[in-house]
């Protein structure tokens, strides 16, 4: 069915375009708004706390430090962790002489159709961020079979671990420098806050289906 | 606009079909103005109407036969001075689009640059300075849509209010909201019409002004026609004959 | 797109007019809306930029559609990303009931799609056993309460705080009843989780298909389209065939145009990509993404140079929350899926003039659409363009149903005013008796509705034809 249906839609399409050739102006691209690197991290910092995102900067020595803090504030049980990762190893490492009583760490290291029910029962997934944009104050999250997707989307608190070395100006930007049309992954997502609607008289409610919170710790060297 | 022609000697006049028939003092008023700042109004008499309501009703081959004789009575370069800016916006931007297929169409081109609302020619190549006489009033003003989109001749026509020393202008709550009027549209969809003229009129009121001042008749025959039925004490009055009781302490020259 | 009932616009425009709970909740909306927009455009030159490139940027997508949409599913079937065809809404409907069947499936989870509004996809499937779940909180809203998008943006905007709490508490079982819009956000959030959890198959739309990289760009805020289209083991993606661009590279402006103008921020809380299935080794993600392109009279516009420009549009909506007519009615009364500006120039090119040629005459011609479209569709023009088909004999029209408001009163009163307006000396004359006479306008036809609301015009006693001669102006 599909297969007639596709003929005949091009048909149509092919005959307009022979009837119409308008020459199309080239419109020159924007020119792209560049920041030095303290102006990247603040206007990013800047842009994701006004979307309700919780922004430390640390040290690249002692994050891990800052997320026990933030997971013991939230009484945080059980953090989903890709194990696979740089941050995934960091993790397990510092968490085995770990003192008190630390959430627990669950990796995500089977296919969901095995770990579903555990994915959406943590309370807090960890995910790296792969870059991120200063002009639009967002995360780039690239997922991979290392880490997978539904760790930033299922558990009501995502905490985002991102090198300040990898905040980029804007996403044109981004696109251009790590020639992203020759390795498009599965999936990228672009992440400024946490989840939230105005679809109830335009009045703004957070954690709607997506985290109710987003953390993220700037790691500057 | 980009560029106005340095003050001309002679210039047309393009008077608009309610001017002629309902507001012909607004119209005169215009004329006056320009003559008060040296410049030769030339009328031609057989001037009738610009064709919108016909081109914006679905009706292009009427309102073309109609705009074509406008053009032939303007044939010298002179500037074209409409006191609408519904209409000069149909001269100046929507004859090109209406001739689009016509042979002539560069003429008709040259022709729709040589227009020019009142108040954007009397700001930018008259450069008038007015001296209010008036005893202080409170006004507020209300563009059409196509003088505020189009023409963009809305702070040409205000600023015109600011020199007027001892009128207090005080703006709209929602100033560029479109009035209701669209020609035909008043009539089509009389009841949406009214809801929003009956909100404009809610607006004036709440603004206190004494007389509601606009460039545009059609919008005038609007909302003053909306603010009579509704016995509402505001009055309304088209820019140009404002303007000129206020810097010759009297009414218009009708 | 079969339609439903016949349009009694009339009806529809007198019961929105006389509901003034509706109109509040609207206008209310639009306000925040409209000033949003204005604020994150606040650059008056930069936006103007903006909107030129994204024009150009559609229109050069427009100009090798073809080439874009073989170069699109060339690229996703390399990727993994099952392409189909629908001439119609009701293919697209059978395609997806395939799709489900074929996993057994009769659970569907959806993202918003306004095309699965246009095919009236639930509908359907409802009645092939198939639960298809909305979850965007907007559209999950009006689904409880039986009703289409009043919006393209924020579909239950035409509902407060007390008519939401009461759909939440007659509809979703063990929901307290509450107005605190947190709560009943909550309660969204948990009655939607399970469904989530649980469905066979996600459904999304796709705002940007990305012919470069076989890309599928999607924008939210809430949360729930990532789910949809991560969670279930089946991924549907539904698009109008006008939604495909050039090049990745594309996608920012575009982005920021249609972001900015929809909801006034300057990047959703999500933006995501997606360019095929799950890969080897991945752990997540839907095993078989199927993208449903869709026709549905697309082509038809396509074909006429002039009209093509209404599908460059983006889905944003801003010319909905600007616009006079919009704002007083509300999107029920247009009575198909698209309301407001873009549902005038539309509707009429998809449905055929008969059927809904009347949306043409709901507007002033205002001008207030065209002045904010991110992509800058000459709306007011092609509303005309509709206006002149609707009257017209010629055979050179190209809307279906052309001519269907010819009427002799119509026809001959423009056709009097021509020769009035060409004649002058009969104007003037016509004008002389008038007025002499005294002569109050009759309260017919045109004139009985104007004074419905208004005092009936008055001719002046003297033209200003009149004046001018007597006042010794020139001519020449």
């Amino acid at each position: 069915m599909s297969e007639g249906s596709r003929h005949r839609i091009f048909s149509k399409l092919h005959a307009a375009t022979r009837q119409t050739t308008a020459p199309v102006s080239q419109s020159p691209g924007l020119p792209i708004k560049t920041y030095s690197q303290k102006e990247k991290i603040e206007k990013l910092k800047t842009l994701m706390e006004a979307m309700r995102t919780e922004v430390h900067i640390t040290g690249a020595e002692n994050w891990i430090d800052t997320v026990e803090d933030v997971l013991k504030i939230r009484e945080v049980k059980r953090l989903l962790y890709a194990p696979r990762t740089e941050i995934g190893k960091m993790l397990e490492h510092q968490w085995e002489g770990a003192a008190g009583d630390p959430p627990q760490l669950i990796p995500y290291k089977k296919d969901v159709e095995q770990m579903k029910e555990m994915v959406f029962n943590v309370d807090a997934g960890i995910t790296s961020a792969a870059g991120a944009i200063a002009e639009t104050g967002a995360l780039i999250l690239w997922p991979s079979d290392k880490e997978p997707r539904l760790m930033s989307i299922v558990p009501p608190l995502h905490i985002a671990i991102l090198k300040a070395d990898t905040i980029h100006n804007s996403l044109s930007e981004v696109m251009q420098k790590e020639n992203w049309p020759a390795n498009m992954p599965t999936n990228v997502v672009l992440v400024s806050g946490p989840s939230k609607t105005a679809d109830i008289e335009m009045t703004l409610a957070f954690g709607v289906h997506g985290p109710k919170e987003l953390i993220v710790l700037i790691l500057e060297d | 606009m980009d560029q106005y022609p340095e003050k001309p000697q002679k210039v047309y006049y393009f008077g608009t079909c309610l001017v002629d028939m309902i507001y012909p003092e607004a119209g005169m008023a215009g004329i006056k103005l320009l003559q008060q700042e040296g410049v030769k109004v030339i009328f031609p008499p057989d001037q009738t109407c610009c064709g919108q309501p016909a081109y914006n009703s679905g009706f292009p081959d009427e309102a073309r036969a109609v705009a074509a004789k406008q053009i032939e009575l303007f044939p010298e370069k002179y500037p074209i001075v409409v006191p609408s800016g519904s209409c000069a916006g149909m001269m100046r931007h929507h004859y090109p689009k209406l001739f689009a297929d016509d042979p002539n169409i560069d003429y008709i081109k040259k022709f729709s640059e040589r227009i020019f609302e009142l108040s954007e020619f009397l700001v930018h190549v008259l450069n008038i300075k007015l001296q209010d006489c008036g005893d202080p009033i409170k006004v507020t003003w209300h563009s059409s849509c196509h003088a505020l989109r189009e023409m963009r001749t809305t702070e040409d026509s205000k600023s015109l209010i600011r020199q007027l020393k001892n009128v207090d202008l005080i703006e709209l709550q929602h100033e560029n909201e479109c009035c209701g009027f669209g020609g035909t549209f008043a009539v089509k969809q009389p009841a949406i019409s009214a809801a929003m003229v009956k909100d404009k009129t809610d607006d004036i009121r709440q603004t206190g002004a004494a007389r509601l001042i606009t460039g545009d008749c059609g919008c005038l025959m609007n909302i003053s026609g909306a603010m009579q039925h509704d016995n509402i004490r505001t009055g309304g009055q088209h820019l140009a004959e404002f303007i000129w009781e206020r810097i010759n302490d009297k009414p218009s020259p009708a | 797109m079969t339609n439903h009932h016949p349009l009694d616009f009339d009806k529809n425009v007198s019961r929105a007019l006389n509901d003034a709970q509706l109109i509040k909740n609207i206008k209310s909306a639009m306000a925040t809306l409209v000033f949003k927009r204005k604020t994150i455009f606040s650059d008056a030159a930069e936006t103007e930029q903006l909107r030129t490139l994204g024009n150009a940027l559609k229109k050069k997508a427009l100009s090798k559609l073809p080439q874009l949409l073989e170069q699109l599913e060339e690229k996703c079937t390399q990727n993994g990303i099952q392409v189909h065809w629908a001439e119609t809404a009701a293919e697209a409907n059978q395609l997806v009931l395939d799709i489900m069947k074929s996993h057994g499936a009769t659970r569907l989870v959806k993202g918003k799609s306004m095309v699965s509004e246009e095919m009236e996809l639930n509908a359907f499937l409802q009645k092939h056993g198939i639960e298809a779940l909305e979850t965007d909180l907007g559209e999950f809203i009006i689904q409880l309460n039986n009703e289409t998008p009043a919006h393209i943006i924020v579909p239950a905007i035409h509902k407060n705080k007390d008519q939401i709490s009461k759909i939440f508490h007659d509809n979703i079982a063990d929901a307290p009843y509450t107005e605190d819009v947190a709560e009943l956000t909550a309660i969204a959030r948990k009655t939607l989780r399970q469904k989530f959890y649980q469905a066979d198959v996600g459904l999304s739309g796709v705002n940007f298909a990305v012919a470069e990289t076989g890309t599928l760009c999607l924008v939210e805020n809430e949360g729930n389209g990532r789910l949809c289209t991560t969670v279930p083991k089946v991924h549907i993606a539904l698009m109008g065939l006008e939604k495909v661009i050039e090049k990745l590279a594309d996608l920012p402006p575009l982005l920021r145009l249609l972001i900015g103008s929809a909801t006034g921020q300057i990047i959703t809380t999500y933006v995501n990509m997606i360019t095929s299935a799950r890969r080897e080794g991945e752990k997540d993600g839907p095993k078989e993404v199927h993208l449903i392109i869709l026709d549905n009279g697309r082509s038809k516009i396509f074909a006429d140079p002039r009209r093509r420009q209404t599908l460059q549009c983006i889905r944003c909506g801003t010319c909905l929350s600007h616009c006079p007519v919009y704002n007083r009615i509300g999107g029920h009364a247009y009575g198909y899926i698209y309301p407001g500006p873009i549902g005038k120039i539309l509707n009429p090119q998809v449905e055929g003039l008969k059927a809904a040629g009347v949306l043409a005459s709901a507007s002033s011609l205002c001008n207030a659409c065209e002045e904010v479209c991110p992509v800058k569709i000459q709306i007011p023009d092609l509303i005309r363009r509709i206006r002149n088909e609707s009257y017209s004999k010629d055979p050179n029209c190209t809307i279906e149903g052309y001519g269907y408001k010819r009427n002799l009163v119509e026809i001959l009163t423009w056709k009097v005013w021509e020769k009035i307006n060409t004649h002058p000396l009969i104007n003037a004359a016509g004008l002389k008796i008038l007025s002499i006479l005294g002569i109050k306008l009759p309260k017919i036809g045109p004139l009985k509705y104007w004074t419905r609301y208004r005092i009936t015009p008055e001719l002046s006693k003297k033209s200003l034809h009149e004046l001018v001669k007597q006042h010794g102006v020139d001519h020449e």
